[in-house]
């Protein structure tokens, strides 16, 4: 079987994996929510636009709930500190997340416009508050957050709520909501056809542009502005997990390190770039589908960026930096992490493949006819 | 007045467990009465099964979707309010939530839209296969929950480790085939089928007295009075009496409820009735019958059910023992090298968590005095009253529901039951009795497991997230006024779609047909 330092940095990267498919898929419908009160102008396009979403958001919504409990199981140390550090942060998420089985489910059972448009708005915030509360969460992530262990491991947050609202951190969130709602556009534009297909297109190339623009600034912020963490104690990379273990120091740029170390690294910000870049010209182009796979890699590429420059960090204490939990340091045993490998190779595959069979079955645009016909059990 | 964290997120986890467990157990049943349903369709091809298949299915939709809103904030819970909790057990703890997400939770949310979304576009056969897995994931993903809530009343397949300064897994076969896991998973399941039933059943009555939709009533209840039978008669004999034998933390449990102070001689005998004093640590008074408990409790006529004081007495030891275990993990903490305490620590490791015990009196638990100790070891009994009137409640509604579907299996086999006026209205007003039943199962699992999170691992208080308390009551009330708009939306969907029925599928076949 593998040795303790490479299932530690395979679930690194699982993680990161379980990221970007929650990305990719909880994140078009997320994007779609966004998207809802400014592409659909009537009810019958917002029910269009909520169809496209309505037979997977369930399904997509398990990405989240599992990248959880992966997190949980694999990095026991980062859910805990992380979830109790970010605790209105997180309720926020929770409760924004409390309206979309709900909207999607009881939207349309009842012929009201005053009801159907409170859950409209509730898909919209249900869809809008958690990626941007992930891009904040990433933005202290990269500049480091206020934590500290006790000798019996025992963390607390040393922090405010309204501390992670810093400039740098609100720019991930902006960014981290432009990429959403691109992806939901471009999933739209998929999906539908004519005003809808339309407008989609038009808040594609918006949220486009801020994602460049915003994803450039941050680059530059966090290379010219941003201290980074170094381990300055020796690393080993295969002892019991111990975060107390290290001495740790922050530097300017050490977040550029990586890139230094492995120049091929680069590829996965220019990735960041060229998915989104590709994904418009695709969709200029008519060919949707294909750029809807672009963005999905552009979104790779961005969350991808955000995972390497911090590595082997993973959340760094920016008040008691020897507390960083890093990637060697913060994981289960050996046994749990090789039984989740095991689980994460059978399910996975199985996952993906009904979920395509799902999409298939549903295929097609999605129009005002297909809304009329499916009257009573459409949402 | 609440003024501490720990009684905080202790009320905080149990408002929202018990608000998830309003609308768990009827989708764990329900599905597979829309499965029984949808498969005589196809086999029959009678349109009438396919009507009820989605008329039910349209409630069980409404339903769903607040056990799906209300489930993520369970998972998020453990890390928001249980961070040492979840850092000390999550290498056992967070690997059957994972393996619950990836094998079931996903099958169930991808399926669920297919069936509401595929029936035009899936041959019936693949509907139905969509249907049915759309159950077994359901299933499936209180499989794995339970095995994870197994854990926590008996911790197998783990050891502590001092390094990590957390319990890591040592055998995953041990935690899968916990039997306390195994007793609750059948148990729990049954107790949902029951719940989908009487749903049906109480609902498909209430058409009959009125003189609806009556085939499609009639159809609908002879399903619920079959299945609901054979459910509620696997609740109690497969009841979770069988896992209060196993483990330790079940022996205290069922102490409690039985409201058994002394250890008897065998057969013990069960106090049918009682008034436990907690403070005399007697019954005030008592109704027994002589020698049933010993044959429930161990199925023999020869063992012996240790009562509280000798449960104590032991404890009592452990404590002893466990404080040992504390000051020696205090020294290899500090210098890892430390062989002496080393040994210590490994002599008495498996008393490590009735030390942490004594964290409640003294932060320096080598100075606790023989009063804490005893304080501590009173600790480890849950309330008696609370658990043995639960437990009571729970099981007499248990029977109530046995006769009501016995009545109503027999009368389906006679077929006269719809001129029944006296089972309907009972069928009616029995509807809330699964869900109370369900909660104060709840209570009787997990209130019984006090003080403790992990059975004998990890005391409740030692489990929280440093917080404070204004956090606490800030997210308290956000929970409430949440979870209580929540429930007033449901429940409005809920009785108007019922009352509405079938006719609200729009297919012009039943009566209160919606208008185009």
């Amino acid at each position: 079987m593998l040795d303790y330092a490479s299932l530690k940095v395979i679930w690194w990267l699982l993680v990161g994996v379980l990221l970007v498919g929650f990305a990719i898929m909880d994140g078009h419908d997320m994007g779609v929510g966004t998207l809802l009160p400014f592409v659909g102008k009537d009810d019958t396009e917002r029910r269009v636009v909520i169809n496209t979403v309505g037979p997977h958001w369930d399904g997509n919504q398990v990405w989240f709930i599992t990248g959880g409990g992966a997190i949980f199981a694999a990095w026991p140390l980062v859910y805990a500190t992380a979830f109790s550090g970010f605790y209105w942060a997180m309720l926020l998420v929770l409760w924004a997340l409390f309206f979309r089985p709900v909207g999607f489910d009881y939207r349309s059972k009842i012929d009201n416009p005053t009801w159907r448009s409170v859950w409209d708005w509730g898909l919209f915030v249900g869809g809008t508050v958690p990626p941007l509360i992930f891009g904040v969460a990433f933005g202290n992530l990269l500049q480091g957050v206020p934590f500290h262990f006790d000798n019996n491991l025992l963390s607390t947050y040393d922090g405010s709520f309204w501390g992670l609202l810093n400039p740098f951190a609100l720019l991930c969130g902006v960014v981290s909501s432009a990429m959403i709602s691109f992806h939901g556009g471009v999933y739209l534009a998929h999906r539908t056809e004519g005003a809808i297909q339309q407008r989609a297109q038009a808040w594609v190339r918006v949220t486009g542009l801020i994602w460049l623009l915003g994803f450039t600034l941050a680059g530059i912020w966090l290379a010219r502005g941003i201290d980074g963490y170094v381990i300055s104690s020796a690393i080993q990379p295969d002892a019991l997990p111990d975060p107390l273990a290290k001495t740790v120091s922050r530097a300017a740029g050490a977040w550029l390190g990586n890139y230094q170390r492995w120049p091929l690294a680069m590829l996965l910000p220019a990735t960041g770039y060229l998915g989104c870049i590709v994904a418009m010209l695709l969709l200029r182009n008519g060919r949707s589908f294909a750029a809807f796979w672009a963005s999905a890699v552009g979104l790779a590429g961005v969350i991808g960026t955000a995972g390497v420059s911090m590595f082997p960090f993973v959340m760094p204490s920016s008040s008691h930096p020897a507390s960083s939990l890093t990637v060697w340091d913060s994981v289960s045993s050996q046994l749990t992490l090789e039984l989740m490998l095991v689980a994460t190779l059978i399910f996975m595959p199985l996952i993906i493949l009904y979920t395509r069979w799902a999409y298939k079955v549903m295929g097609g645009k999605v129009t005002a006819a297909y809304v009329r016909e499916n009257n009573h059990s459409a949402y | 007045m609440l003024d501490n964290v720990v009684d905080l997120s202790r009320l905080q986890f149990a408002v929202t467990a018990l608000y998830h467990f309003l609308f768990v157990p009827l989708t764990i049943g329900m599905v597979w009465m829309l499965v029984i349903m949808e498969a005589v369709w196809v086999m029959t091809g009678k349109q009438v099964y396919q009507d009820m298949t989605r008329f039910w299915g349209k409630l069980f939709g409404i339903n769903f979707a607040l056990g799906v809103t209300t489930g993520i904030t369970m998972e998020f819970q453990f890390g928001t309010n249980w961070a040492y909790y979840s850092h000390y057990v999550g290498d056992i703890f967070g690997a059957p939530l994972a393996i619950e997400g990836l094998m079931a939770f996903f099958l169930e949310s991808t399926m669920i839209g297919l069936f509401f979304f595929g029936w035009n576009r899936l041959s019936r056969k693949q509907h139905l296969l969509v249907t049915i897995l759309m159950a077994i994931g359901t299933n499936l993903s209180a499989l794995w929950i339970l095995i994870a809530n197994g854990w926590m009343q008996n911790p197998v397949g783990a050891e502590f480790s001092y390094q990590t300064m957390r319990m890591e897994m040592t055998d995953f076969a041990a935690l899968l085939f916990n039997p306390d896991a195994q007793a609750k998973f059948v148990h729990t399941v049954s107790a949902g089928y029951v719940t989908g039933a009487m749903f049906v059943l109480s609902i498909s009555s209430w058409y009959l007295l009125r003189g609806r939709n009556v085939e499609f009533a009639r159809k609908s209840f002879r399903i619920a009075a079959a299945f609901g039978f054979a459910s509620v008669c696997s609740v109690i004999v497969l009841g979770d009496e069988s896992g209060y034998t196993v483990g330790e933390a079940q022996q205290i449990k069922l102490a409690a409820i039985e409201a058994m102070w002394h250890t008897e001689p065998a057969p013990a005998s069960f106090n049918l009735l009682a008034w436990p004093n907690e403070t005399r640590m007697e019954n005030d008074w008592q109704v027994s019958i002589p020698w049933v408990m010993g044959l429930i409790g161990t199925r023999s006529v020869s063992k012996q059910i240790p009562g509280i004081h000798e449960i104590m007495a032991q404890n009592r030891l452990r404590i002893q023992s466990g404080m040992l275990a504390v000051q020696a993990l205090e020294a290899v903490r500090r210098n890892g090298k430390d062989s002496a305490a080393l040994k210590v620590l490994e002599a008495h490791k498996q008393d490590l968590g009735f030390g942490l015990l004594l964290k409640k009196y003294t932060a320096d638990v080598a100075t606790a005095t023989p009063q804490m100790i005893d304080a501590a070891a009173r600790d480890t009994i849950p309330r008696v009253a609370p658990m043995f009137w639960s437990f009571r409640l729970m099981v007499g509604m248990g029977m109530a529901m046995l006769l009501l579907f016995g009545w109503s299996f027999w009368a389906s086999l006679k077929g006269d039951f719809q001129h029944r006026p006296r089972l309907l209205k009972l069928a009616l007003c029995c509807l809330p009795l699964p869900w109370l039943s369900c909660e104060l199962g709840w209570v009787v699992a997990e209130y019984g497991r006090q003080p403790w999170t992990i059975y004998g691992v990890l005391p409740t208080r030692l489990s929280v997230s440093t917080l404070s308390v204004e956090s606490l009551y800030g997210s308290l009330a956000g929970f409430v006024g949440f979870y209580t708009v929540l429930l007033v939306v449901e429940m409005m969907l809920m009785v108007r779609f019922a009352r509405q029925g079938p006719g609200s599928l729009g297919t012009g076949r039943y009566d209160n047909e919606t208008a185009h």
